[in-house]
């Protein structure tokens, strides 16, 4: 059984043809890169994917279950965990508390656990704050972990956003163009931490990136569409020389 | 992580609960007069209404601007519970329980009124999975007066003219010990009211209600059920403001509809604005300094609803975030920390 299947997933938005047909399987443990054009769709199929929306026609199955009429946090809950195009950490909760949260399907009691502070109540904390201590020791967050998002600079965001996913544990990580807006020597470390990850962890990984470096150096396969067509998929060499691609990037001079 | 000992990380907890036993021992012995008695009374359950407010303005960033109405049911639900069991009446009769009971039965008809209320929030609570922000203010309004007007054509409760025979129920306590029975239940339900709301927003199930106000829907998208933790917010503070009407039905000893109005929902706003959005302790500060003032203005009769307001234009204008912000008296002095360990 395959971590996730995706078949013929179109999405329309009111005349808007978003997504069409798109396809995908994954076994588990791979590193896939999902690329194309501003407005071809990317965003979108992740939204399908974490259950944002509901897709007009096709299927998505996360280990074999359906995740039609699935709310987002049920899906989260099958094991998969995404980051956001623009940064969506919860702004007023410092570093340890948006790792935390993330933990909520998975809290282990209940509110009537919480007000009379049972037993089971002050394991359950107790375990959720060493997961997330862990976390953040591991993902070199650990000095950051009292102040708020604001005050960060924006490559260490990033690096949050990723550990709050993380903290998720799951088996299939979106990341939505993790590199966008990071400097070169960010951009360096986003690379270091997306393979230690996959590395560690053994687990999906599935990005969408603009910048070519990450792409070439982290993906094994890569997945292109325009105007939410899929119009190749390949290798990184494969990819680099398709002429599709190099058309649907540089624009089509012949019209 | 552990510093200090048992005795100092519990010296808050033991400061309020002998300020709470002190209080009670000065009007045992009649060191303070009733009106100040009361006075103090209504510091409590006006700290229960904007706590209980606060967990819906502040931590999740909704705008209910109908909070009376759970006030309205609970006081109703409450009296209605306690005089059918303890008093005579038109609608039963005879009393079923013989008056040495009220003692038992009247912190139960709090609570049955806490529970019903809670139920009415079920109310707020389905438009929000759907709807935020200015849209869900209207509802809450909408619900404010549909309960007025509910109770208003209700004549078996009394209808527009009220609901008495509360001081019966009262009465027949001081007969059976003469202590001050009412401040005890007062300070009881504030005590309670706040450590529930402090535990429920400290632990990680309440902290998913602040990443609601932050971003919905990245608290969806991690997971968290946000429909289930709105419900569970919704009702746990209209529940608490229910049961703050309760013990109001039962110190004043008669209610009626239109004590429950918009102007009392305002007023509940004005203190969690005042205290500072989000702030446990910002609400029980402003909580005891708002009814100080109405108290101070009380001479000055309807034009303190001139003053009043124009604070709260003040208060906007010159320090927009409150008194506490979004902080704690812990973050504020954090040496405190030493002396509560709020479990
Ligand atoms: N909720 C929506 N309602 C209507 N149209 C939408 C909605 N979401 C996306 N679209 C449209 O769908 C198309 C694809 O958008 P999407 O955000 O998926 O692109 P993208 O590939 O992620 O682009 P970018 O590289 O700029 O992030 C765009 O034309 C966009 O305007
Ligand atoms: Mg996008």
């Amino acid at each position: 059984m395959s971590l996730l299947k995706v078949e013929h997933m179109t999405q329309n938005f009111g005349g808007l043809q978003a997504v069409s047909d798109f396809n995908i399987e994954l076994q588990g443990g791979e590193l896939v890169a999902l690329i194309g054009p501003n407005g071809a769709g990317k965003t979108t199929i992740f939204n399908l994917v974490s259950g944002f929306y509901t897709p007009t026609e096709g299927s998505i199955r996360v280990n074999g279950k359906d995740t039609r009429g699935m709310r987002p946090h049920q899906v989260t809950a099958l094991g998969v965990s995404r980051t956001f195009q623009n940064i969506r950490l919860w702004k007023d909760m410092h570093v340890l508390d948006n790792i935390r949260v993330a933990q909520h399907y998975r809290m282990g009691y209940s509110i009537w656990d919480a007000f009379a502070r049972t037993r089971n109540y002050m394991g359950r904390e107790k375990e959720i704050d060493r997961i997330s201590w862990k976390l953040l020791e591991a993902m070199n967050l650990k000095e950051y972990a009292y102040e708020v998002p604001p005050n960060l600079p924006y490559g260490l965001q990033r690096r949050v956003e990723i550990a709050r996913a993380m903290s998720i544990q799951p088996q299939l990580l979106l990341l939505d163009e993790p590199a966008a807006g990071l400097n070169s020597r960010d951009v360096e470390e986003l690379i270091e931490l997306v393979r230690w990850i996959h590395d560690t962890f053994h687990i999906s990984i599935w990005m969408i990136e603009h910048q070519m470096k990450v792409v070439m150096s982290l993906c094994s396969w890569i997945k292109v569409i325009d105007f939410g067509q899929t119009i190749a998929e390949g290798t990184p060499e494969e990819i680099q020389n398709h002429p599709q691609v190099i058309k649907a990037y540089l624009g089509d001079d012949t019209i | 992580m552990e510093t200090g000992n048992k005795l100092q990380r519990n010296a808050f907890a033991l400061a309020v609960i002998s300020g709470c036993v002190l209080i009670i021992l000065l009007a045992q012995f009649k060191v303070i007069n009733l009106y100040i008695q009361s006075v103090i009374m209504f510091m409590g359950i006006n700290i229960m209404i904007s706590t209980s407010l606060n967990l819906v303005n502040g931590n999740m960033g909704e705008f209910s601007c109908g909070h009376a109405a759970f006030l309205c049911v609970g006081a109703y639900v409450s009296s209605i519970t306690s005089v059918l069991i303890m008093a005579p009446n038109d609608i039963t009769g005879a009393p079923f329980l013989p008056p040495e009971l009220a003692v038992l039965v009247f912190p139960i008809s709090v609570f049955v009124g806490g529970v019903v209320a809670a139920l009415a929030g079920i109310l707020v609570a389905l438009p929000s999975f759907k709807t935020r922000g200015d849209y869900l203010a209207i509802i809450t309004i909408a619900v404010n007066y549909m309960v007025i007007s509910g109770i208003e054509n209700l004549s078996v409760v009394g209808g527009p003219r009220g609901f008495m025979g509360m001081k019966k129920v009262v009465k027949s306590m001081y007969e059976l010990a003469d202590i001050p029975w009412m401040m005890i239940f007062v300070a009881l339900g504030t005590i309670f009211c706040v450590l529930i709301i402090r535990r429920y927003v400290s632990s990680t199930y309440g902290k998913g209600v602040n990443a609601i106000c932050q971003d919905e829907i990245a608290a969806e998208i991690m997971s968290v059920n946000t429909n289930k933790v709105k419900l569970v917010t919704f009702m746990l503070s209209s529940g608490l403001c229910g049961m703050a009407g309760g013990l109001f039905a039962h110190v004043v000893g008669y209610v009626n509809p239109q004590s429950f109005n918009i102007l009392k929902s305002t007023e509940a706003m004005v203190m969690v604005y005042l205290g500072g959005m989000g702030s446990l302790s910002g609400a029980v500060i402003s909580a005891v300094f708002f009814t100080f003032l109405l108290e101070l203005l009380r001479p000055l009769q309807i034009l303190k609803w001139v003053i009043i307001p124009f604070t709260l234009v003040l208060l906007m204008q010159f320090r927009p975030e409150g008194i506490m912000g979004n902080k704690e008296l812990t973050d504020v002095f954090p040496k405190l920390r030493k002396y509560c360990r709020f479990k």
